[in-house]
C-alpha cells in the first residue's frame, strides 16, 4: 500500500495522459463502433425472427389438427372438404424408407469413416475425403433422379417404390454419417490402441472393441443427426416414391406415401371449393392437414435432435 | 528341463521373421479381410459418385440426341424448333438468379451472426445460440416453404414488394407487374436466404472461432475498438473462409427444391423482374413439378435438366472445397 502511494506523486498525470489517449481517441471510431454493434445485434435478431415465426406458426396451426385420429388414420376414401383424414401413411412410409436409408448408409459410412482414420493413406484417402465433401453437395433432386435412372435400367421405366427412396436418401445420408463418425473416431486417443496393440490385439480386434466401443455414443449421435437431416428430404420422395393415399407398408412394390410429401401434396392441393349449404364442408381442411403433418415432422426431427445429443452426454466414455 | 519348459513359449518366436516383415504377416486373415472391406467401402463412395453421374449421362442421352420435332412432341413446354440447350438456357438463368439473390441477402446477415456468436454474445449465451442455428439447418425444406409462402410471403413480404414496385419499379430488377399472390422469385430468394443462413454462419463462426488470439490481443494493445479488431484481425484472417461459406450456401440454394416449387409462379423467360409472376423458374422445381406427369423422352429431358444441374452445383462445391483446401494449407504458417 505504501509502496504505491510512494510512487502516485509523478503517476496521476501519466496515468490520466494514458486514459485520455486510450478512451477519449476519435469519436468518429466510437461512433462507427458503436453502429457495427448494434447492426451485428440487429443481424442476429433479424435471424432469430423468421425462426421464432416459423416455430411458433407451426406449434399453434398444427395444433388444430393433430391428434390421435390424425396420427392414426390414412387418407383413404377422403376427398373434398370432409372433415376426416389423417397422416398414419405417411408415418409409416417415412419410418421404413428411412430406415431403408439408415440400413444401406449407416455400415457403409461407419466403415468408410474407419478406413479415412486407421487405414486411409496416399492418394485414394485423399480422394475418398474430397468426394465425400463433394458428396456433400448433390443436390437432393438429382440424387432422386439417380436411384429412379438407376432402377429404371433394371426394372424398366416409371417405376415407383420406397426402396428406391431409400437409395436417394441413402446417397445424401452416406457423407453425412462419413463426416461425423470420421470426426468422433479421431476422437478416440492413440494411447488406446497403442494399449491394444502392446496386448498383442490384432488390428481388426482393436478397431471393434476399443475404437469403436470408445465412440459408439459420438457414432450414435452422428447417425440420429443424419437420419434427422434425412427424414425431412421432400424432392427426392416425389418422384421416386410418389403419391399414395393408403397404407404401403412393402418397401420393395408400389407407391408409398412419406410425411414431407404429404406436407406438399395437401398444401399444393389448396383451398376446397364448398358451397353455403354444406355443414360438413371445411375450406382450409388441406392446409389444416398441411400443418399439423408439418408439426410431426418436426416433432421427429427436433426428437432425433435431442435423442442424439442426450446419447452424448449420457454415454460418452469419461476420457482424459 | 529348463530347455522344455521354455521352449513351448519361444518356438512360436523363433520363425518369426524379423521385424520390419512382422507387420506384414499380421496382415492375414480377418485383419487383411476387414482392411480390404474398409477400403472397399471407400472405393464405394467413389463408385456412388462416379455412378450418379454415369446414369445420368446414359439416361440424359436420349433427350441430348434426340432432335428439336421430337422433344417439342415429348415435352409440352418445348418451343417450336427450340434446341435442348435452348430449352434448358431460361431454366439455368432462373436458377442462377434466384441463388444469387439469395446469397446476397443472406451473407452479410451470416457474417453478422456469425461475428455476434463468436466474438459479440456473451460465453454461455453464444453457445446455446449456436445451437439455435443448428437447428435452424433442421428443420426440413418442405416445411419452409409451406412457412414460407402461407405465413412469410402472405403476411410480411407481400406489403414490401407492393411498396417496392410503386417506389422503386423504374429499376429494371423491380419492374414489371408486381405479383398480387405473392408467387414471384423476390420471395422465393427470401426464403432461400433464410434457409441458407444457418449454413454460411456454422462455417463463419468455425472460421472466426480460429481466428489467432494474438492478433485479436494486439489490436486492442494498439487501442482498437471491438469493431476495429474485427476489422483489422478478425475479417482478413477468415476471408476465404467466409468465400467458402457462401459457396456451400450457393450450392444448397442452387439445389433447393421445395422452397421453389411451393411458392414460385413458373415462367420461362431470360428476365430480371424478380417482384412479377410467371417469369422465371429453377431447374430443381421444374424437375420436380413435370416428373409426375412425364414419360419417355419427356423423363429424358428432365434428367438431361439434372445433369446440368448437377455439374453446376458440382463445380461450385469443388470451387468451395478448393478454397478451403487452399486455407488450410496457408494456416500452418500461421
Amino acid at each position: 500500500m505504501s509502496a504505491t502511494t510512494a510512487a502516485t506523486p509523478g503517476a496521476p498525470e501519466a496515468a490520466e495522459r494514458t486514459r485520455a489517449l486510450l478512451t477519449g481517441a476519435d469519436p468518429a471510431r466510437r461512433r462507427k463502433d458503436r453502429a457495427m454493434t448494434v447492426l451485428v445485434y440487429g443481424a442476429f435478431l433479424l435471424a432469430i425472427a423468421p425462426l421464432v415465426s416459423l416455430v411458433w406458426t407451426v406449434v399453434v396451426r398444427g395444433a388444430e389438427r393433430f391428434d390421435g385420429y390424425f396420427l392414426l388414420n390414412s387418407m383413404r376414401g377422403v376427398f373434398g372438404g370432409m372433415d376426416a383424414g389423417g397422416a398414419y401413411h405417411a408415418i409409416l412410409g417415412t419410418v421404413l424408407i428411412t430406415l431403408g436409408a439408415a440400413v444401406i448408409s449407416v455400415p457403409i459410412g461407419i466403415l468408410v469413416a474407419i478406413y479415412l482414420v486407421e487405414y486411409g493413406r496416399g492418394a485414394l484417402a485423399r480422394s475418398v475425403t474430397f468426394f465425400v465433401d463433394v458428396m456433400t453437395g448433390i443436390p437432393s433432386i438429382v440424387a432422386g433422379l439417380f436411384a429412379y435412372a438407376l432402377f429404371s435400367l433394371l426394372l424398366g421405366p416409371g417405376v415407383r417404390a420406397g426402396i428406391i427412396g431409400s437409395i436417394a436418401l441413402s446417397v445424401l445420408m452416406i457423407p453425412v454419417v462419413v463426416r461425423s463418425s470420421e470426426e468422433m473416431l479421431k476422437l478416440v486417443p492413440n494411447e488406446l490402441r497403442e494399449a491394444s496393440y502392446a496386448l498383442g490385439v490384432p488390428k481388426w480386434l482393436t478397431i471393434v472393441r476399443v475404437v469403436l466401443r470408445t465412440s459408439v455414443a459420438g457414432l450414435t449421435t452422428g447417425v440420429m443427426l443424419a437420419i434427422a437431416r434425412v427424414i425431412g428430404e421432400t424432392a427426392p420422395l416425389l418422384i421416386v416414391a410418389g403419391v399414395s393415399d393408403s397404407i404401403n407398408s412393402n418397401l420393395f412394390d408400389g407407391r408409398m406415401m412419406t410425411l414431407p410429401v404429404y406436407v406438399y401434396r395437401q398444401f399444393s392441393q389448396g383451398l376446397v371449393p364448398c358451397r353455403p349449404d354444406q355443414a360438413d364442408c371445411i375450406a382450409d381442411i388441406n392446409y389444416q392437414r398441411a400443418w399439423a403433418a408439418a408439426l410431426t415432422l418436426i416433432l421427429i426431427v427436433m426428437l432425433l435432435n435431442l435423442v442424439g445429443r442426450l446419447v452424448t452426454r449420457l454415454f460418452a466414455p469419461k476420457l482424459r | 528341463m529348463t530347455s522344455t519348459v521354455t521352449s513351448p513359449d519361444t518356438e512360436p518366436a523363433a520363425p518369426r521373421p524379423p521385424r520390419r516383415r512382422r507387420t506384414r504377416a499380421a496382415d492375414r486373415g480377418v485383419n487383411r479381410v476387414f482392411r480390404w472391406v474398409a477400403t472397399g467401402s471407400g472405393v464405394v463412395i467413389l463408385a456412388v459418385l462416379a455412378a450418379v453421374a454415369i446414369f445420368l449421362v446414359v439416361q440424359a442421352l436420349p433427350a441430348i440426341t434426340a432432335s428439336s420435332d421430337e422433344l417439342g412432341g415429348a415435352v409440352n413446354r418445348f418451343g417450336e424448333g427450340e434446341s435442348l440447350l435452348g430449352f434448358t438456357g431460361p431454366l439455368v438463368f432462373g436458377t442462377l438468379l434466384a441463388a444469387a439473390l439469395a446469397l446476397v441477402l443472406a451473407t452479410p446477415v451470416a457474417v453478422g451472426i456469425a461475428l455476434f456468436i463468436s466474438h459479440y454474445a456473451p460465453r454461455r449465451l453464444a453457445s446455446a445460440l449456436g445451437y439455435v442455428v443448428d437447428l435452424l439447418a433442421a428443420v426440413p425444406s418442405v416445411v419452409f416453404g409451406l412457412w414460407g409462402f402461407l405465413v412469410l410471403g402472405q403476411n410480411v413480404l407481400k406489403p414490401i414488394w407492393a411498396w417496392l414496385g410503386d417506389v422503386a419499379g423504374w429499376f429494371p430488377l423491380f419492374s414489371g407487374q408486381v405479383s398480387a399472390t405473392g408467387k414471384n422469385l423476390a420471395t422465393v430468394a427470401v426464403v432461400l436466404a433464410v434457409m441458407i443462413l444457418p449454413i454460411i454462419t456454422a462455417v463463419c463462426r468455425e472460421v472466426f472461432l480460429q481466428t489467432p488470439r494474438l492478433h485479436e490481443e494486439a489490436a486492442l494493445a494498439l487501442g482498437a475498438t471491438r469493431w476495429e479488431v474485427v476489422r483489422t484481425a478478425v475479417l482478413p484472417f477468415g476471408r476465404s473462409g467466409i468465400v467458402s461459406a457462401a459457396m456451400l450456401g450457393l450450392g444448397r440454394a442452387l439445389g433447393e427444391t421445395m422452397a421453389v416449387l411451393m411458392i414460385l409462379s413458373p415462367g420461362f423467360l431470360y428476365s430480371f423482374k424478380i417482384l412479377a409472376a410467371g417469369q422465371q423458374q429453377t431447374i430443381a422445381a421444374y424437375i420436380a413439378a413435370d416428373f409426375p406427369e412425364a414419360s419417355g423422352l419427356g423423363v429424358n429431358t428432365l434428367i438431361a435438366t439434372g445433369l446440368a444441374l448437377f455439374v453446376i452445383t458440382l463445380a461450385v462445391n469443388m470451387f468451395a472445397r478448393w478454397i478451403v483446401a487452399r486455407r488450410k494449407d496457408f494456416s500452418g504458417a500461421n
